[in-house]
């Protein structure tokens, strides 16, 4: 079945485009972009053609989230690769790319094939399984790249489990420029950042919590950086969370270095004031930071410095948070509000809705070198449809992922992917929208 | 005035009115304890657990001791392990307690904020006996009581904190308490020792012991844990004791009518040297562990409902 898009603003920064449109998708693909679709459909008289009215809505390349935890195998209480999947299109999301934190690691083709596998078979979400760079993401013996590559992996990361190694990092970059992939890390000296448990500052002071200083994220960017420099090679850095990283990253930018860079809606909207009731939906890795910290990222998020809005969708069980802080697992649920809360980046100004656009598709895209992220005709109809204006409630109960764990659950947000199409396929609708 | 808190989670969350309250009941009954039959029938039927997940002998004896005065059934669980290593999680624990309908929780745990999540669970009152490096609210209260004992007043002391304030839930509690009360809290250590941004708690912060108790109306040593040690929080208890332990030199820096506290236990040798902590013109720290049954008598009452 054809499906034509009809009266809404479409904005593809890709194109340069941010105008009223008609859209027309053939056989999974996009078909015609302008102003002529009727015409179109007209022509394909024989074909069965549906279309829908989009008037007020925007209409966007399908939505990228570089980083986001999947679980399978091995953790399927905390969430599966089809229960993700339903989170990813809920949240607005037509492609994700997956850490490779399972068990076992995805640390061979195998287990990359699974994975693929797993997500043709819930057949929902586009899903780019990430790699692991070092064998069980010990930070020891480096994975078989090429063989991982030609399995499907996008780029490789050891994840929550940093490269402590310099020489191993080195190597690592080395190895993967040459395929052509990039290389992801979560920033963090894990000698700094030893037993922490929240942002070091006066609230880790006043709740006795063992704090994460700023220096464990910004000292491996700034090694990292040397490394990439001296070695000329692409790295990207993970889930950004302190004014010092922008810095960094931004200094580094203007020195022509290959860096690009992603943070999460969570490091521009909470801080570590928050934390006050040991509310263990707060605990993340990196950890929330000061209000000075979430003005630089919004800086950062403006002038460019980061590229990139990935929400490090990171599911868990209630009994992985339902337990004293200190023992509580790291990170938040995040697919189905990471759009909302982003939005609301452009509401306060700080981005425009080409950049949001370009930080949720087109960047994403280019970093990880997919054929995604443009409303051109001939490429996969990947676009989400997102109402603007629409006021809603967050709840954990309505999410379809397995992990319940978001500290944003009934706060009130405006925005939200009302249909998200994959590959000419509508995936969600939203129960507000009427198709 | 009626005092409505349900539970004592720490001195952040109480008013000077409500401490004020807290000390004059504790105050009241002191006697008690000197009575031939130390026991009144005040909390008669009513059921105290003192839950406690960390090692105490101090605090966990003066809470039981505490209820028993006021004539309460006190029950001691003592987990050795944290309630993650032994399987069962503190909410599973909270619930089982809670079906034996006690009236009043005394918690310590290692890990900060699990009094706060147990209060969040349970319809009974919880006391918080510490937990972790947050906070130990009945500590700082007993220490309050007996500044207040010698001194007669809190209201601009020059009260110095001295030792592993990073570490250290009592100084919290007592930062919190003492500067609600007008005393002006003073704290010295090695930067190692003294948290980020403490200054923020609206104290003033030194690295040399002399520094702090300058005029000193008050000295209060934290006990160093031995162990520290192999974290690079300072070299070796040799250098501590050479820069920080408080002796006959340094106190002659403070007031001549100073006096020396200390949460116990103590480190001779370490944090205080031996003739200082027996010297009882300067040491009040027998005096401390007799106000803590009083306070702690004082809680139980107030929260158990003796008030009304």
């Amino acid at each position: 079945m054809n499906l034509v898009l009809k009266g809404a603003r479409v904005i593809d920064p890709s194109q340069k485009i941010d105008a009223p449109m008609n859209i027309l998708i053939k056989d999974g693909k996009i078909a015609e972009l302008g102003d002529n679709t009727d015409k179109a459909k007209r022509d394909n008289g024989s074909e069965q053609t549906k279309t829908i009215d989009v008037k007020n809505m925007i209409v966007t390349p399908g939505l990228i989230d570089m980083h986001v935890h999947l679980r399978e195998p091995g953790f399927e209480y905390k969430e599966t690769i089809a229960s993700g999947c339903a989170a990813a299109v809920a949240g607005g999301f037509t492609s994700i790319a997956c850490m490779p934190n399972t068990k076992p690691v995805n640390d061979n083709r195998s287990i990359t094939e699974f994975i693929r596998r797993k997500a043709a078979e819930a057949n929902l979400a586009n899903v780019y399984p990430i790699g692991a760079i070092s064998m069980g993401a010990e930070g020891k013996i480096l994975t078989e790249f090429w063989d991982m590559k030609d399995a499907g992996i996008v780029a490789f990361s050891d994840d929550g489990r940093p490269l402590m190694d310099a020489a191993l990092m080195r190597r690592a970059l080395e190895y993967a420029h040459s395929l052509e992939l990039p290389i992801i890390q979560h920033c963090e000296d894990t000698n700094l950042s030893a037993g922490g448990l929240m942002h070091e500052g006066y609230y880790s002071t006043i709740l006795g919590l063992r704090g994460i200083p700023s220096l464990a994220e910004e000292t491996m960017i700034a090694r990292d950086i040397l490394i990439a420099e001296y070695t000329d090679t692409k790295v990207h850095i993970a889930h950004v969370s302190t004014a010092g990283a922008v810095r960094l990253i931004r200094e580094a930018k203007k020195r022509r270095i290959k860096i690009t860079a992603e943070t999460a809606p969570h490091y521009f909207t909470l801080t570590d004031e928050s934390l006050q009731n040991y509310d263990t939906n707060l605990k993340v890795n990196p950890p929330l930071r000061s209000a000075a910290d979430v003005a630089a990222i919004k800086e950062g998020l403006a002038d460019g410095t980061i590229d990139a809005l990935a929400c490090d969708h990171a599911p868990h069980a209630r009994t992985d948070k339902e337990v004293e802080f200190e023992y509580a697992a790291n990170g938040i649920s995040g697919l189905e509000t990471s759009l909302a809360l982003s939005l609301a980046l452009v509401h306060e100004g700080v981005l425009a809705w080409r950049e949001l656009i370009e930080k949720m598709s087109t960047n994403p895209a280019r970093i990880l070198n997919l054929s995604k992220g443009a409303l051109v005709p001939g490429a996969d109809a990947d676009i989400t449809v997102i109402d603007p204006q629409v006021k809603w409630k967050v709840s954990v109960k309505d999410f379809r992922s397995r992990g319940k764990n978001s500290p944003f659950d009934g706060r009130a947000l405006q925005g939200r992917a009302v249909l998200t199409i994959v590959g000419g396929e509508i995936k969600y609708c939203a129960p507000s929208f009427k198709l | 005035m009626k005092f409505d808190k349900k539970d004592i989670l720490g001195m952040k969350d109480l008013s000077v009115e409500e401490i004020n309250l807290i000390l004059e009941t504790a105050e009241s009954f002191l006697e008690i304890s000197t009575r031939e039959i130390k026991k009144v029938p005040t909390l008669r039927g009513k059921t105290i657990i003192n839950l406690f997940y960390e090692a105490s002998t101090r605090t966990r004896t003066s809470f039981e001791i505490a209820g028993k005065r006021l004539s309460a059934d006190t029950i001691n669980i003592s987990a050795s392990t944290s309630s993650v290593v032994k399987g069962e999680t503190l909410i599973d624990t909270a619930r089982n307690l809670e079906a034996m309908h006690p009236d009043i929780i005394v918690i310590r745990h290692s890990a900060a904020g699990a009094p706060h999540l147990l209060a969040s669970l349970v319809k009974q009152s919880i006391i918080n006996a510490g937990d972790g490096a947050h906070e130990h609210p009945t500590q700082a209260l007993l220490d309050m009581m007996t500044i207040k004992e010698k001194k007669g007043r809190l209201k601009g002391l020059k009260i110095a904190i001295v030792g592993d304030i990073a570490h250290s839930r009592v100084a919290r509690s007592n930062i919190y308490g003492l500067t609600k009360m007008g005393a002006e809290v003073l704290l010295a250590g090695p930067a190692t020792m003294l948290p980020r941004d403490i200054d923020q708690m609206g104290v003033k912060v030194f690295n040399k012991i002399e520094d702090a108790i300058d005029g000193a109306d008050v000295v209060m040593m934290l006990r160093i844990q031995l162990e520290r040690e192999k974290q690079n929080i300072f070299p070796s208890l040799r250098e501590y004791a050479q820069r920080y332990c408080l002796n006959r030199k340094n106190i002659a820096l403070a007031k001549k009518d100073v006096i020396v506290m200390h949460p116990g236990p103590l480190n001779r040798g370490v944090e205080i040297s031996p003739d200082i902590a027996d010297d009882p013109s300067y040491s009040v720290i027998l005096d401390q562990v007799n106000n803590g049954v009083a306070v702690r008598m004082a809680l139980l009452y107030l929260l158990g409902g003796g008030h009304e």
